[in-house]
């Protein structure tokens, strides 16, 4: 009986004295936990909670119903289109400019303008960029005014301007418009990520592949691209969500006349305009869903990168 | 034969990138030169500078970004201090929750803080000030990925144990070991971290729009809407902001930290 006694006696002052180790440790953290818990946390779940809730705060699932909106459904058309041209297009033509300034051998010059203006690029969003875009490919916009310019007087005497991109149904107040206005910072988003990847290629993987016979195809197909796979992905992924998530460009823009689910977002705290406070939370949780697997599924890759291309 | 092919190729999209960089850049530099009609002039610029309430804006914008940025430089560098010293295994959870601002789109986020702070029983959108706290934690939390990588990066270039032993031999309190030997060792990532956290906040249009305070990014569209020179010439003094926010960073030689702001 008293052996048992002392024994729980001991058990709790070992996890007393452990749970006081524990506090000592994490106690520096706590203002900051606290902080977050309050301000990220807090309003966060608060809003998820409210997607699971009727108007008079009861739980219910009813609130999905605002997927079958449509315009709900539209704009989250709208922003994976978005999302996923600009990042397939910034990716593209990001992997390519990275390689022309790795292994490509472009000048030094070129290189460092490339590179600081990348970090430069990827960091200019927002309202400003939209401006740039509006003062170039505007209605009276730089590019626009001298590519209107470039007339030709046929043989019949007709006057055509075969450059005149909006008569030819371009429009920079467009998902065309919005996608080309991306593109500014999303490619050297890609170009900033996916550079250390490439130059994390080692020479001597090419050298035994040309010793082995293989042809400069056999080499991207089987050795470097295998290896830089998880980065390319991973890097798109992150384009993605930069694009997804945006909003000012948008706004500034067109005014909100694209219905990104941003947009939308912004109209219902504005105005409310689903009619139904409840809906519009359930619309911003899975904007958040999206960005959770996006972000899940970046991690996931950059441990695979760390693999080949650990330095 | 190949390699030239080669260089030609990696040539021709470096080249594209240029144009891709520069042309927008010259197009808006050109346009906000164009307010007069038949010469150029630095009218636009004029314009906006001498709008009251561009400087209104920019005053209330420049303000909130240097109390933004003392504000989480008061929570990031004790906070990260205390992770290298005393408990590194809070480092996954740590790092987790800088990333969730990336997670959470600002749009979702300022959703959430409206939800929660302007009804009872906080209020906090009551009065400007109290808007004001609300929107400065609004900025802490957006910026708060730069700041806290900026932080860590200069934090493991230091010895922390090392330094922090020698000040409490040499009888230093708490408060002593972190204003006057920790933080001037990290004066350059803090410098990096507050450049971005500056930048972000004089960007930010989410924030200062729906929670109704007369920042820099919500005039900005205002004019966008109403004029069409002044909008060039803002551009133009924006890139030149950015710019030297991150040239001075990269004066300091520590450039990795600027990568990535999402700032849109």
């Amino acid at each position: 009986m008293t052996e048992i006694v002392a024994k729980s006696v001991s058990t709790k002052t070992i996890t007393h004295s452990r749970f006081n180790a524990f506090l000592q440790s994490w106690v520096g953290i706590f203002p900051f936990l606290l902080f977050i818990l309050i301000f990220l946390i807090l309003p966060s779940t608060n809003l998820f909670i409210g997607a699971f809730q009727d108007q008079q705060g009861n739980f219910t699932l009813a609130n999905v119903s605002v997927f079958q909106n449509t315009y709900v459904l539209k704009s989250y058309a709208i922003s994976l289109e978005v999302s996923l041209i600009t990042s397939l297009f910034g990716g593209v033509m990001g992997f390519f400019v990275a390689y022309a300034i790795t292994l490509g051998k472009a000048p030094a010059w070129m290189r460092n303008i490339i590179m600081s203006f990348s970090g430069l690029a990827a960091n200019f969003g927002g309202v400003p960029l939209a401006f740039a875009f509006i003062a170039t490919l505007g209605h009276t916009g730089f590019l626009t005014a001298i590519f209107k310019g470039i007339c030709f007087t046929t043989a019949s005497g007709v006057q055509s301007c075969p450059f005149d991109f909006y008569k030819a149904g371009f429009n920079l107040y467009s998902v065309t418009g919005l996608t080309l206005t991306y593109l500014y910072f999303q490619f050297p988003l890609m170009v900033l990520t996916i550079t250390p990847a490439l130059e994390g290629l080692k020479k001597e993987w090419l050298e035994a592949s040309q010793n082995l016979g293989g042809s400069s195809r056999h080499y991207w197909w089987h050795i470097a691209l295998p290896i830089l796979w998880p980065s390319i992905l991973g890097s798109s992924i992150l384009l993605f969500a930069s694009a997804f998530g945006a909003y000012a460009t948008a706004e500034a823009l067109t005014g909100g006349s694209i219905y990104l689910v941003t947009i939308l977002i912004g109209q219902q705290i504005r105005g409310d305009v689903l009619n139904n406070p409840n809906e519009g939370y359930a619309l911003a949780l899975g904007m958040v869903i999206i960005m959770a697997v996006c972000i899940v599924g970046y991690t996931l890759l950059q441990r695979q990168t760390g693999r080949w291309l650990k330095s | 034969m190949k390699t030239k092919k080669m260089n030609f190729w990696g040539l021709s999209w470096a080249i594209i990138a240029l144009l891709y960089f520069f042309v927008p850049l010259y197009g808006t530099l050109d346009f906000s030169l164009r307010m007069q009609r038949g010469h150029l002039s630095l009218m636009a610029y004029k314009v906006v500078l001498s709008d009251p309430q561009f400087l209104d804006s920019f005053r209330y914008s420049a303000t909130m970004g240097l109390i933004t940025i003392v504000v989480s430089a008061c929570i990031f560098l004790p906070t990260i201090y205390w992770m290298y010293l005393k408990a590194p295994q809070a480092r996954p959870l740590v790092e987790i929750i800088t990333i969730l601002p990336f997670i959470i789109p600002v749009i979702v986020f300022t959703f959430g803080l409206i939800r929660t702070f302007s009804g009872p029983p906080f209020q906090l959108t009551a009065t400007p000030f109290k808007t004001d706290i609300l929107i400065t934690v609004g900025y802490v939390i957006v910026s708060m990925p730069y700041m806290y990588r900026a932080i860590d990066v200069g934090m493991r270039s230091i010895d922390v144990r090392g330094l922090t032993e020698a000040a409490q031999s040499l009888g230093s309190s708490w408060f002593q070991i972190l204003t006057k030997v920790i933080f001037p060792n990290l004066r350059v990532a803090v410098l990096n971290g507050a450049l971005i956290c500056f930048a972000t906040v004089i960007g930010e249009l989410i924030l200062g729009d729906f929670l109704v305070r007369p920042a820099l990014g919500p005039y900005m569209v205002q004019v966008g809407r109403d004029s069409a020179y002044q909008p060039a010439a803002m551009a133009m003094l924006s890139w030149g902001l950015t710019w030297v926010c991150l040239g001075v960073i990269q004066l300091f030689g520590r450039g990795n930290t600027s990568q990535e702001i999402f700032s849109r």
